[in-house]
């Protein structure tokens, strides 16, 4: 049959490849939460939130980063970190080969990213966790990066702000991982001493570790709409408990009403209205920036 | 044959067997004439042996086991066995008084100190009323509440980790598990009087960490301290609780591997067999450590004290860096 092969068009055969290749790669994406199909210079200019069902869909640390800070004032935070593997780590897989894998997908070395730059000509200190690095982990990379962080905060006397997207700690980096949460909680203790503000901001998903320890800390806790954030994940909680969770158990509206965040902003919004608090908290001479937003 | 006790971990079972041996002719010897203190002894260098040579090479599952022993010494014996004067102090002032947490003031050796510290009870009665030592949010924020009793009033703090966990339920989530641990964090990384942690048996993740901030990690021989239980670590990596003893190996749960990875400050030996085997030596032993910390850790000035407890924390951490 292979002769026969040859001569049928490429598209025609249903090579799965050439199939592939065929369709313009990344033109068309699909919502995750109503399925929309969207062409992806729109919610490129959305900011990956989808213009039907406004779901709040993940963005990478860097597009975050730089999405929020003016244009071109972010300079990076010890971005040479990197993970070591102090217990040689391995499940069904090696840690190591774990974090080749992650640093492939997100194109970072690891799970977080800091900058210094300014909001609206603002110095403010402003970092991100990435969750497509094993779902924006905490491990002594990310708590080490986060206390250099607010190192710089302190330094330049300016705010801090942390975007979190994380499962939690790290489980292949151990206990060195659940030492993340005091390290990052008490350099927090240390950033309120010079009374700084620091501003949480809860993407989903913020959970476990992460939650339980800096992203709960803000003096001002904002979440994006409809982020799952909490410390136990809901399938634990059911098989704990034994029954079904309610609708929008843990999430942002959740929060909201038991008083675990001051408010939900919609990411178009989150630059102003973020301004306009930090501003306020640190007394900025008004400016035109505070007046229109 | 060998009855099957509930209370004997299967490792266990070769020594437990020895030693109804020794009861049984001990037994004897008490109603007969016969003189079988040779044997009885003989019987006991056995024993003795026998014990030494499977807890010379336990793995770290077999540690994890030992660590939730049900006749292990809680927090209630270590009170009975080397505090004098302890006075139990109850609730966070917003919620409920859990149970899942004992403090209160005390003295070890005439020094005024404030213990905080898990329970996870000993009968079912206990265990329900004490939520089998999984506290909610306001476990830890009667924790607080205690710690900054403490130091207002100077004294030192004594902190004891025995837990699964923080309770994973509804009314938790509700009532802000995630801040009342993080807040403990941030505030015992504050708290202007010495903090000695110990894990008496099983440090549960996040939920032990909440009283597991200050300037000093002991831990018992037969202690683990964990990110995750070696359950939900094997059901998560290995997508099955079966892989619980490769879950285990893998993080480095037990005392004497954190200590190699050098996180603990003192690794406090256990007698021959386990906390469990010696319990009213164990604990004075437990209580003459603890006093020689507090000896050290209370001779420093405050401003100094947390000085090098932040340092302490800044430097938790292993990562590789080019600058």
């Amino acid at each position: 049959m292979s002769w026969l092969r040859k001569l049928v068009p490429s598209q025609m055969r249903g090579d799965s490849a050439a199939r592939k290749a065929s369709v313009p790669e990344g033109l068309w994406a699909k919502c995750g939460d109503c399925g929309a199909m969207l062409y992806t210079a729109e919610i490129e200019r959305s900011l990956g939130v989808c213009p039907k069902c406004n779901s709040h869909q993940r963005l990478p640390a860097r597009r975050r980063l730089s999405l929020f800070l003016d244009a071109d004032s972010g300079v990076p935070i010890a971005p040479n970190l990197e993970a070591k593997d102090p217990l040689r780590f391995r499940d069904t897989k090696k840690y190591r080969e774990r974090l080749v894998q992650a640093q492939k997908k997100s194109g970072e070395r690891e799970a977080i990213l800091m900058m210094h730059g300014t909001l609206k000509k603002l110095p403010v200190v402003v970092g991100a966790l990435d969750f497509d690095f094993m779902g924006g982990s905490m491990g002594s990379v990310v708590g080490e990066a986060f206390v250099r962080g607010v190192d710089v905060a302190i330094e330049n006397q300016t705010p801090l702000i942390m975007f979190s997207a994380s499962g939690g700690a790290r489980m292949q980096e151990g206990l060195f991982s659940l030492l993340q949460m005091g390290k990052t909680s008490a350099a927090l203790a240390r950033l309120a001493d010079h009374s700084l503000p620091f501003i949480s901001v809860l993407t989903n998903p913020t959970m476990g570790g992460v939650a339980a320890s800096y992203a709960m800390l803000g003096d001002i806790n904002v979440a994006e709409p409809n982020a799952l954030v909490g410390f136990a994940g809901p399938r634990v909680i059911e098989q704990t408990v034994q029954q079904k969770l309610p609708e929008g158990f843990q999430r942002s509206e959740f929060q909201l009403q038991h008083g675990a965040i001051d408010m939900i902003v919609a990411r178009c919004d989150l630059r102003d209205r973020l301004y306009t608090l930090l501003a306020t908290l640190t007394h900025a001479p008004v400016s035109d920036e505070t007046t229109t937003a | 044959m060998a009855q099957i006790n509930l209370e004997t971990l299967d490792f266990e079972q070769p020594i437990s067997e020895l030693q109804q041996k020794i009861d049984e002719l001990r037994n004897v010897a008490d109603d007969s004439e016969v003189n079988l203190s040779e044997e009885i002894k003989r019987l006991e260098d056995k024993r003795e042996h026998l014990t030494e040579q499977i807890f010379a090479k336990l793995t770290p599952w077999q540690v994890a086991q030992l660590a939730r022993h049900p006749l292990r010494p809680n927090l209630s014996d270590y009170i009975d066995g080397f505090l004098t004067d302890f006075v139990e102090l109850h609730g966070d002032r917003h919620f409920a008084d859990d149970q899942a947490i004992i403090a209160g003031t005390a003295r070890l050796k005439g020094r005024p100190v404030m213990i905080i510290g898990h329970q996870k009870g000993r009968d079912t009665k206990e265990k329900i009323a004490r939520n089998f030592g999984m506290p909610r949010p306001e476990g830890y924020r009667k924790a607080l509440r205690i710690a900054k009793l403490a130091e207002r009033f100077g004294l030192p703090i004594l902190t004891f980790i025995d837990t699964p966990g923080a309770y994973p339920g509804i009314g938790a989530e509700q009532r802000n598990q995630s801040e009342a641990i993080a807040r403990n964090l941030y505030e015992f990384a504050r708290l202007r009087v010495p903090i000695i942690s110990t894990i008496i048996g099983e440090g549960g993740s996040g939920g032990a960490l909440a009283i597991g901030v200050g300037d000093a990690l002991c831990m018992l021989q037969y202690s683990i301290y964990s990110v995750i239980s070696p359950e939900g670590c094997a059901s998560i990596l290995w997508k099955s609780a079966d892989y619980v003893q490769q879950a285990a190996g893998a993080m480095k749960v037990s005392a004497a591997e954190l200590d190699e990875l050098g996180l603990v400050d003192e690794v406090i030996a256990e007698p021959a067999g386990g906390a469990h085997r010696d319990t009213s030596s164990h604990v004075l032993h437990v209580g003459e450590r603890l006093e020689a910390h507090l000896e050290s850790l209370c001779a420093l000035q405050p401003d100094e004290l947390l000085a090098t407890r932040d340092a302490r924390w800044r430097a938790f951490g292993a990562y590789k860096t080019d600058e």
